[in-house]
This record gives structure tokens, sequence and C-alpha cells, in this order.
């Protein structure tokens, strides 16, 4: 049976190779050489891109990607988990309707919302008009670091809150219920019993948000502005407008190997905590 | 008699239009063995979950050691509960899972220690303490759970159906070990199950429910022997129920003939329930039966085989050891105290 469909993922493998394996041999190919790409036997071998990246200009550009999404990151997970706990507690028909709340806005297109915000953030819009309506001095976060973390947040918050709520309704109720029976008060029993078994949840919440809040470059350049340069925004210039594929790969290929870095870590922290006897009280 | 530790009175449980416990009265004693015994949807579960704390009766009073604790929570009651599914803290591991309640009651680290080695040696899972729950046997889990809620010492221990996910064998096993541990520790067991067997073996006192309604209360030995109605009789062990009429005290015609029988205290000619279990049923010679019949059918059922033949108007089961074939003409005898006469109820 299992030997038997095996040609069925054939398509899938086909698809793989064209589209993800023969395209990151490329990246790597090209962040390793320099040279004209439109001319083959021009190319040689180099790690000149990759040592372009460690120049203080870029690793300050890569240092703010990484503030900004962990910022982000963190203020899904401060958001979302008591909306996941509230979804997962409510009676089972309006559970339906508060997931659609964060389901509704994903059918949007993504640049869609982004501009949207555009609209609500800038000098002249909701809310400063709202504002300078009200008689209230305006202010400016777009474009800034703000507007951005707020795009961020705003797009992602589904990618964390979708992941928690699902390992919240599958904990069994006797669960909790053995939790109480033992002497554990609600506060307790979250923290002691609720909490630890959602680390998962939470594990790939946080690698939902943080990956695309990391790569973003459509948040920053809208919301940001040309000031707020991410290196997505860096990768993005070096292949549309600087026409320099040696160094947007050798960029990428470092963030690639950072956000690898980054889920090891949260992994090891994950499995840390699963065979863990110690007490966390 | 020991005092009285948990007391119903006239308890209700309503789930929108469901009664699903109907005004139950009730007393379990110290040190008890008591076990709630009814098919799925009786009611016993939600009477258990009520004298854990888990729900509110909607009606009556629950006490406890005298004082009322309707709406005491579970973590305030000094009651334990075994669930079903064991519930164990699958991010703990097995000495962590005993140390739970412990730990929240703040028990100074070398007293848990040794409450929690004596716990394992109890269940027998001396050196066990580091493994994962998820990588322990049915039978393993079970035992964790038993000595999670037995470690706190409570007063009483609930068990719901705690050894349905076990195979027979082990069933059987854990059943002469529960009976032992409660021996051992001296803590009143509340035992929830829908296997009468299993109710049989391991109680002081069963009470049999059906529909929310509690249908009789005794020893093991009461129930079988003396069932109050026709659903007991039923549902304990298998029951040839037979219509009768108990025309004087200790006289009953059913089946065509009158019979001797130790009955008495109903009306004369009160239409009633006859109750012959069918291992109390001899097979002899036709001319030498209380009742003549046919065999119409044989089943072996390893220690004995069991038979149903029909004469008198019913087709009476009878489990023997002497196999009659289907077809042959028999006599069924049976003695006056086998014959056990019940009010015709539901």
């Amino acid at each position: 049976m299992k030997n038997r469909a095996k040609f069925l993922a054939y398509p899938y493998l086909v698809w793989m190779a064209i589209f993800i394996v023969i395209p990151l041999f490329l990246v790597l190919f090209y962040s390793l050489t320099k040279g004209n790409i439109h001319d083959p036997s021009s190319l040689s071998f180099s790690l000149e891109s990759y040592a372009r990246v460690f120049e203080v200009n870029y690793l300050k550009v890569i240092w703010k990607s990484f503030k900004l999404a962990f910022i982000s990151t963190l203020f899904c997970f401060v958001l979302g988990y008591p909306v996941a706990l509230i979804i997962s507690t409510v009676k089972a028909k309006y559970k339906s309707i508060l997931l659609m709340f964060f389901l509704v806005p994903i059918w949007m297109n993504f640049l869609l919302r982004t501009y949207a915000w555009m609209s609500i953030l800038s000098p002249n819009g909701f809310i400063n008009r709202l504002l300078s309506f009200l008689g209230l001095p305006t202010l400016s976060i777009m474009p800034g670091q703000t507007a951005v973390v707020l795009g961020m947040i705003y797009n992602f918050l589904p990618f964390m809150v979708l992941p928690i709520y699902t390992v919240l309704s599958k904990i069994d109720r006797s669960v909790i219920e053995a939790a109480m029976d033992l002497g554990a008060n609600k506060i307790r029993t979250f923290f002691n019993v609720i909490f630890p078994l959602t680390v998962p949840g939470i594990i790939s919440g946080i690698t939902m948000v943080f990956m695309p809040a990391v790569s973003t470059f459509v948040i920053s350049r809208l919301l940001g502005g040309n000031k707020e340069l991410l290196i997505g925004n860096l990768i993005e210039q070096q292949f549309t407008v600087q026409r320099d594929w040696h160094f947007g790969s050798a960029l990428s290929i470092i963030l690639m190997i950072m956000i690898l870095i980054s889920m090891a870590v949260m992994s090891k922290f994950e499995s840390d905590n699963d065979n863990g006897g110690a007490p966390t009280w | 008699m020991s005092k009285k530790i948990i007391e119903l009175n006239n308890v209700t449980k309503r789930y929108n239009d469901v009664t699903a416990v109907d005004n139950i009265n009730l007393y379990i004693r110290e040190n008890e063995f008591i076990t709630l015994l009814g098919p799925s949807g009786c009611g016993k579960t939600t009477t258990l979950r009520m004298i854990g704390g888990f729900e509110e009766p909607d009606e009556g009073d629950i006490l406890f050691d005298g004082v009322r604790i309707n709406d005491v929570p579970p973590y305030k009651r000094n009651i334990n509960t075994v669930f079903q599914r064991y519930a164990l803290f699958t991010h703990l591991n097995v000495y962590e899972n005993i140390a739970f309640g412990l730990r929240i009651k703040k028990v100074p680290k070398d007293e848990m220690d040794r409450r929690i080695k004596r716990m394992l040696k109890l269940v027998e899972l001396e050196g066990f303490e580091t493994r994962h729950v998820d990588s322990l046997s049915g039978g393993q889990q079970q035992r964790v759970a038993i000595a999670r809620a037995l470690v706190n010492e409570p007063k009483v221990l609930l068990l719901d159906e705690p050894l349905g996910a076990l195979d027979l064998k082990l069933r059987k096993e854990m059943q002469i070990e529960l009976m032992n541990m409660q021996k051992n520790v001296g803590i009143t067991f509340i035992y929830v199950t829908h296997d009468q067997e299993e109710a049989l073996t391991m109680s002081d006192t069963v009470v049999v429910m059906n529909k929310g309604i509690i249908q009789q209360v005794g020893t093991p030995v009461d129930i079988y022997n003396e069932p109050e109605n026709r659903f007991v009789a039923d549902f304990i062990g298998e029951s040839n129920i037979i219509e009768g009429i108990m025309h004087e005290d200790y006289l009953v015609e059913f089946s065509g003939r009158k019979f001797k029988c130790l009955d008495k205290g109903f009306q004369q000619n009160e239409p009633v329930d006859v109750v012959i279990r069918p291992e109390d049923i001899d097979i002899t010679e036709p001319d030498k039966g209380l009742i003549q019949g046919v065999v119409t059918s044989v089943v072996f059922k390893g220690v004995h085989y069991e038979m149903m033949v029909e004469g008198g108007g019913f087709e009476y089961m009878i489990q023997s050891t002497d196999m009659q074939p289907v077809g042959v003409n028999v006599g069924l005898t049976f003695e006056p105290e086998d014959i056990h006469v019940m009010k015709r109820g539901s």
C-alpha cells in the first residue's frame, strides 16, 4: 500500500527539484563567485560577497531586521496567546465567529492589507486626521520603525494565534481537571499544565511569525519609506536595482543560515522543556 | 459500622433537558469500596463528577464529613480522582507526575521523596522515576495515575472506569491489585464501571444505576442473589426472567405450574417477575423434571455449555457442564431457594 502510492509523490518531487533545490544551488553558486553573470566564462570562485556582508553598514541592517522581527514576534505572542486561549474556551458557536475575525484578513491580499495600513498611519492618514480633528498634536510614526512593526504584527498575528489555538484545543479536558483535582487553582493549572503543553504550538507560532518578519521587504518599504531598510530590501535591491546577484545571493545565504540557527535554538529549547522533569515553579 | 463520609441527599443533575441524575440518595461509609454500576448514560459518571467537584448538582446536597460541599471547587476537596483515560501530564516524567499534588501543597523535599518512593513501590514502578509517561504501557500509565492520586493521601479516591482501556488479563490483575491497595491504604474508594463482573469482584457495596435512578444498593451477593427488579436481574449476570403469579406466601405459579419458593410479602395473586439463574437449573430425564422441554441450541463457553431449552411456554437458558444435544427432550429441575420472586415493575 505504502509503496504502491509512492508514485503519487513524483509530481511534487519534480516540482521541488525545479523550483526549490535547483534555485537553492544557483543562489549558493552565485554567492561563491564573482564576475559577469551573463558571461559564464568570466565567473570565478570568490568569497568577496561574503566579506562584504560583514561590513558595518550591512551588519547594521541585519541587526535591525532581527531586532524588528524579534519585537514583532514578541508582540504577536503577547497579543496572540490570550486570544488563542479565549477562542479555545468559548462555546462552539462563538468559536467559529471569533476564528473568522482572524481568518478574514488572510483572505485579502497581503499587499492590499499593507496599503490599508499606509492610509491609516501616513502623515495625512486616518489617525492623524482624527487627531487634528480633535485638536490634538499629530503623530509621525510613518515612515518609521513603529509603522513597520505595526504592519508586521498586523500581518503575522494570525500565524501566531492559529497554531497555539490548535494545540490548546487538543488538550484533553481531563488533564486540566486532573490538575485541579490535585489541588491546583486556575492560575496554577495554567502555568503548570496548560502553558507547558502548548509549547509546541508556541514554537511553531514563533517560527511562522519570525521567519516572514525577518525577511520581509514589502512591509518595510511601504511603511518604512526608504529610511527603514531591512535585509529583505537589501537583497531585493541587489537583484533589481544594483544588479549584483553575487552579493544578493550571499546575503540570502547568510539570512538563511541565521534563520536556521534561530530555529535550531528554538527546537533545542523545546526539547529541553520536553524531557524536563524539573519543576517550573 | 464506620461513619458516613459522603452523603448525597436528593441530588439531581440536568444537562439542558436531559436528567442525568434523578433525585438520588446515597451514603458512603469510611474505608468502603463502593461501586457505581450501570450501562453507559445511567448517571454513574455524573454522580462521581459531582462528588469530585467537576459538576455542581442542580438540586440537593452533597455532604463530606457532614459539611455541605456543593460549591467547593475540586482543588479544595480532600478527594482525588483516577481518570478514565489516566489524564497524565505528558510534559512531566513519572516522578513529577506523582509529585504534582505534593508540590502544590509545598510538602518538604525529603518527605515528598519518601512518599513518592513508597507510592512507586506500592504500584510496582520502582526505577521508573525519570521515564517519560508516553513511553509507558497502558497498565503502567494506569498505575502512575493511581499513584499520583493516592500520594496525596485523600480521604476518598474516585475511580472512573480506570481499567476500561486495559486488556482482559491485565484488567483482572489490576482488579486484585486495586483491592489490595485499598485494604493497605485504608482509603474510601468510589469506583465507577459498567462491567458487572468487575463490580461484583471488587466491591464491598454495589450501587446499580439506570436512567439516573438508583435501582438497588447492596453487597455483591445480595445484588446477585436478590435482585430487586427486572433491570438489576437482567444487568447482573445472565437471568431467566419469567412472568408469574404469586398465589400466596411461598407459592408462585409460572410456566403452567405451581412451585414452592422462599419469598413472601406479596399480595394474593399478584403478578410478579420470577428470576432463575441459568447455573441453578439442572437437566434431568424428562419424567424427573419439574418442567419438560426440548433443547433448541447449544453453545460451548469453555467452563460450561450454554443451552436453550424450550418448555413451559418459555425459553430457558441453562449453564451446565452436562451437554445435551439439540432436539433432545429433557427435564429441568431447580430447588425452591433458586427461585427469586420480584415485584413486577417497569
